[in-house]
């Protein structure tokens, strides 16, 4: 009798089984996420990140399929621009000598392309802060007129029909199997972008406890950059991520920046703080690319700030405009944010140009 | 002993019956159609051809007429509401896509019902999603509905009604056209405040319900008046703003829009 009950419920436990597994979803194929994982670095001394990486893990395969498609000018309409031709690794991902970006057909962006780095820990892109997510990124230039000129489903089609670099095969590799998808083609380039951590250059080096790593006159620029400039270029990663008017001339440029993505009239003219690291490889500066050299930057700040309005009210304090700085000091400032170029950074080859792309 | 194996089997099967069957009775659950019929006040919109009117005189034509209907619920004669999936809840609605125009909502519960509720746009919620939440009509590289031009890159968000034509009354651009282009979209902000062009709108069924039951799959049309666009609680010039996107004028065309919808026929 004890024998058939068990018969019967084994039966029908089998039959339960058999039934829930038809719900189950399939089981994943390939890639292994354990041990394909790469973790984006943490440094001690940055915030937090915040970019969710559990919902986008990088993985060495999806990081390669990101590198493949940010070199590669199949995302603009005639083959010629890639991410990597406006982001140049030299440059620290900026247009080397270019005020404004030089897109398609020699058409000229309106703004100045910024640096590439420390993505993970960035609100918001563009100088007006217009996408507030990395993945949301890569169709914007790549639908702009004046950049790739691209549709996105367009370039979704043509990644399905290459054979060179064979992107249906790669597509597989990162996410178990070759469909090309906007969530897929958006989430490898991430993946690429997000492990562009730079934080080897010397002040790095000098923070994490070697003293001798700064000159005497570079420490001395840090300390007048702490008391005059790191109001709004906050905390390691020298900006507080936050939109302001810093006193440019609007007579030759009429962009109204921040406005445009919120047309609060409060914020017209404000552009988005940008970090200072590798600021010694991303001239020109500011949004427009108007000043060429750093001592005209400094200049800026200390001599030629426009009221304007919405003009940042640390940039007008006690009556004056603009900060106070000797020549001397701001000699020493430049010293010292020299001291933020990560040489290692720039020459990595992980996120060097694999050469079939045509980004130049 | 035999009787102990039939009765455990069957408990068993009875388990296993009702968990395989997780939805309720299918034969209880049909189908609910809308159906968008555009028109220009009394005469049926035509893209390109026809030439209207509104009631400043200013003569137009019609060449893009787009718009999200999204968060579609249903109210029942005993007054509960039923909400249709919210994952499956975002149409695109495109007078160049006549299959388009009819959305038909599976598996509804049987009953009477006497108002339909949408949203005219995408929620701000779902403007914020993963990319793995945002498929089909809301993916922009969907090539289903390629060419529609409904998502902003460079201020991420998707356009919530888009209407393009031509005017007589619009002062000629270098190329010598004359074009109105209204893309009206802004679901708030993500991390500062703007304007927001969420509409929502109800729309009674009036005397008759529409019957949802085991034969009954009832189409509800709904009659999208272009006309109320321009003519609504402000009129709105073609002349004067021949082009509004994101700008806060784009909030008196939502308030208009939002009032051009009604129930005109229920059928069976």
């Amino acid at each position: 009798m004890k024998k058939t009950f068990i018969i019967g419920l084994s039966l029908g436990l089998w039959g339960w089984a058999a039934c829930n597994r038809t719900n189950e979803p399939p089981t994943p194929t390939d890639p292994d996420p354990s041990t394909d994982k790469i973790e984006v670095p943490q440094p001690s001394y940055f915030p937090n990140k915040v970019y969710d990486l559990s919902s986008n893990p990088v993985t060495s395969a999806g990081f390669q399929l990101g590198k493949s498609l940010f070199y590669d000018g199949i995302l603009s309409r005639n083959g010629t621009i890639a991410c990597g031709t406006c982001h140049q690794q030299a440059a620290a991902f900026t247009h080397h000598g270019h005020d404004l970006s030089h897109g398609i057909d020699d058409r000229i962006g309106a703004r100045n392309a910024p640096a590439i780095q420390n993505l993970a820990w960035t609100k918001a892109f563009f100088w007006d802060g217009g996408v507030p997510h990395l993945d949301l990124f890569p169709i914007a230039p790549i639908e702009n007129p004046v950049e790739m000129d691209e549709k996105l489903p367009n370039v979704l089609r043509k990644l399905r029909e290459s054979k060179n670099p064979n992107y249906p095969e790669l597509f597989k590799k990162a996410f178990g199997s070759p469909d090309i998808t906007t969530e897929r083609f958006s989430k490898a380039l991430s993946q690429f972008m997000l492990l562009m951590v730079s934080n080897n250059s010397r002040y790095d080096i000098y923070l994490r406890g070697t003293t001798n790593a700064l000159t005497a006159t570079e420490k001395e620029g840090l300390t007048i950059f702490k008391q005059k400039c790191s109001s709004c270029h906050t905390g390691e990663l020298f900006t507080d991520q936050s939109y302001r008017n810093n006193g440019l001339s609007t007579d030759r440029n009429p962009d109204q920046g921040r406005f445009n993505i919120t047309q609060n009239p409060e914020d017209r003219y404000k552009f988005k703080v940008p970090s200072l690291r590798n600021i010694g490889y991303t001239a020109p500066y500011m949004h427009d690319g108007r000043f060429t050299s750093l001592e005209q930057v400094l200049d800026h700040y200390s001599k030629n700030i426009k009221q304007t309005p919405n003009l940042d009210g640390l940039l007008q304090q006690d009556g004056k405009l603009g900060i106070a700085l000797t020549e001397e000091e701001k000699q020493k400032v430049i010293a010292f944010l020299k001291t933020l170029s990560d040489e290692q950074f720039v020459q990595d080859t992980r996120f060097s140009d694999p050469g079939f792309g045509h980004s130049f | 002993m035999k009787n102990i194996l039939l009765y455990t089997t069957a408990v068993t099967l009875l388990v296993l019956t009702q968990s395989c069957h997780s939805n309720p009775d299918p034969t209880e659950l049909n189908s609910l159609t809308l159906a968008f019929d555009h028109r220009v006040g009394d005469k049926a919109l035509t893209l390109g051809t026809d030439t209207y009117q509104n009631t400043l005189g200013e003569d137009f034509s019609v060449t893009t007429f787009n718009y999200f209907i999204s968060n579609i619920s249903l109210k029942n004669a005993e007054g509960s509401t039923f909400v249709y999936p919210q994952d499956s809840s975002y149409f695109l609605v495109r007078e160049t896509f006549p299959a388009s125009k009819q959305i038909t909502l599976k598996r509804i519960p049987a009953g009477d019902y006497t108002a339909i509720t949408f949203t005219i746009g995408v929620d701000s919620l779902r403007n914020t999603l993963d990319l793995s939440r945002r498929k089909g009509v809301l993916d922009p590289g969907d090539a289903s509905h390629e060419g529609d031009g409904m998502y902003w890159s460079w201020n991420s968000g998707y356009i919530f009604l888009k209407i393009e034509g031509n005017s007589s009354k619009i002062t000629p651009d270098p190329a010598g056209n004359q074009k109105f282009r209204y893309h009206i979209g802004g679901y708030g902000g993500y991390n500062a405040k703007t304007f927001n062009n969420l509409r929502t709108v109800t729309l009674p069924l009036g005397n008759i319900p529409a019957k949802v039951g085991p034969n009954q799959q009832p189409v509800v049309t709904i009659t999208t008046d272009v006309s109320k666009l321009f003519d609504g609680a402000q009129k709105i010039s073609l002349a004067t703003t021949p082009t509004v996107m994101f700008s806060d004028y784009s909030t008196t065309v939502a308030n208009n829009y939002a009032a051009m919808f009604r129930v005109s026929a229920v059928k069976e």
